[in-house]
């Protein structure tokens, strides 16, 4: 049995393995229609979404199984004060897979340790979300065609976006990547990622104030919300919330092949207006969160 | 100044000058009801100066937090006045229950009958962090 709590719990080689199956799914879906017969997900979230508990439970069900769970921490007995290890082995007798969303980080990591079935993080606090960062690896393979050679902004809070974190420890795993890191000082990239994976590999990257001087040179631009559920002090969201906002002047710099992508949900980072720019990526990353999600359960449950 | 042999103990040798009261305090080697001599500032040819802590007694002790604090220590254990083992300390790659995570985010800070469980993150620079959370140690 295997969970995946964290991106680097997969070998390169396993990624890819889960893109290809992700892209056979995308190409031949009635193949994949009946896998998961008489399976059950359960989705824990404890926290709210909209995007990862559907494309979980979508997922789920076009493979052929079901999904069951709650949306809210008050909908479950954590309201009485479970632990999340009371949880798990509770529902671990009723579901073959679990996904979890909680709002402290490492969550999923007590899951994990305390679940006899595979356990899927869906997102622990600003720590990790690995199947974000499958689905952008997705997303880059199907808009560039591959991971290497690419310079990667990403603008936004790099602190607590836990996509950030995910997404950096997994691509630095590739070759001649580049980073551009856009943030307001205080939401920089926490020094682990830097300590960890930037420094010790040796992997080209710059911290940089303003967006629009770094655009000419980016292949991929990668937008996260500042996060207000982050934050201790509502004055420090105030003041940081809208210190990059993307709009269609900005992009006036930009390469024609730019690829833009948010791992959503939006609130003013990226203008409407750039929605129909063909550059803009995030609604096809959406969907392909379901198919790498599809390709990782089946995976997890050895099928 | 000399310090007599022990028949059945504990040397702990090649400790860092001045960390000897710590280790002292952190094993709680006062209270042990035997005889303890800590040497400060011993001469050493590899270290220069040393402490140097004798325990008259065989004791349990936790080589986790040992090496944690002072990851060069040699631990020797005396029987009948003779060498019977040695060991050279190094930082443990895990620690439990010795630090605790200040991450106010982190699950451990909710759920607090989960172990605090640290990992070896480098070397080096002596940096543990939270299993769960990943923060540094402080």
């Amino acid at each position: 049995m295997r969970s995946l709590t964290d991106i680097k719990e997969l070998t390169v080689g396993e990624i890819d393995g889960l893109i290809e199956t992700a892209l056979d799914i995308i190409a031949n879906p009635k193949k994949y229609e009946q896998r998961c017969d008489h399976k059950k997900m359960a989705t824990l979230f404890y926290e709210p979404s909209t995007r990862t508990r559907l494309s979980f439970e979508s997922a789920m069900i076009e493979l052929g199984g079901n999904a069951i769970g709650f949306s809210s921490a008050d909908a479950s007995s954590a309201a009485k004060g479970e632990s999340v290890a009371d949880t798990i082995k509770t529902v671990a007798c009723f579901a073959d897979i679990i996904a979890i969303r909680h709002p402290k980080e490492g969550a999923a990591h007590v899951a994990a340790i305390n679940s006899p079935v595979p356990v899927i993080n869906a997102g622990d606090g600003g720590h990790n979300h690995p199947t974000q960062t499958l689905t952008d690896l997705l997303t880059i393979k199907r808009e560039k065609g591959g991971f290497e050679n690419l310079t990667v902004g990403i603008c936004g809070d790099l602190k607590f976006g836990r996509t950030v974190h995910s997404l950096i420890s997994a691509l630095s795993r590739y070759g001649g990547i580049k980073y551009v890191l856009i943030s307001p000082e205080e939401l920089c990239v926490p020094e682990y990622v830097k300590d960890e994976t930037l420094i010790p590999g040796g992997i080209p990257f710059e911290e940089v104030r303003d967006l629009e001087k770094a655009m000419p040179e980016l292949d991929i631009l990668y937008m996260t919300r500042v996060q207000k559920e982050r934050f201790f002090n509502e004055a420090d969201y105030l003041r940081l919330k809208d210190t990059y906002i993307l709009t269609p002047d900005k992009l006036k710099e930009a390469k024609p092949d730019l690829c833009i992508m948010h791992p959503l949900p939006r609130v003013n980072e990226i203008s409407v207006a750039i929605d129909s720019d063909s550059r803009a990526c995030y609604f096809r990353q959406v969907q392909n969160g379901k198919f790498i999600r599809m390709a990782l359960i089946m995976k997890l449950l050895g099928v | 100044m000399v310090i007599g042999q022990i028949t059945d103990g504990i040397v702990l040798d090649h400790i860092t000058a001045g960390r000897g009261m710590e280790i002292y305090r952190t094993l709680g080697l006062g209270s042990l009801g035997c005889t303890v001599a800590m040497i400060n500032n011993a001469e050493s040819t590899k270290m220069g100066r040393k402490d140097i802590i004798k325990i008259g007694k065989i004791i349990d002790l936790d080589f986790t937090v040992l090496g944690y604090i002072d990851p060069g220590i040699t631990v020797n254990v005396i029987r009948d006045g003779k060498l019977v083992k040695r060991d050279h300390l190094t930082l443990p790659e895990r620690l439990i229950n010795v630090l605790k995570c200040k991450n106010p985010r982190c699950i451990t800070s909710s759920e607090q009958e989960l172990d605090q469980v640290f990992r070896l993150a480098d070397t080096q620079t002596r940096t543990y962090r939270c299993v769960y959370c990943d923060s540094k140690a402080k």
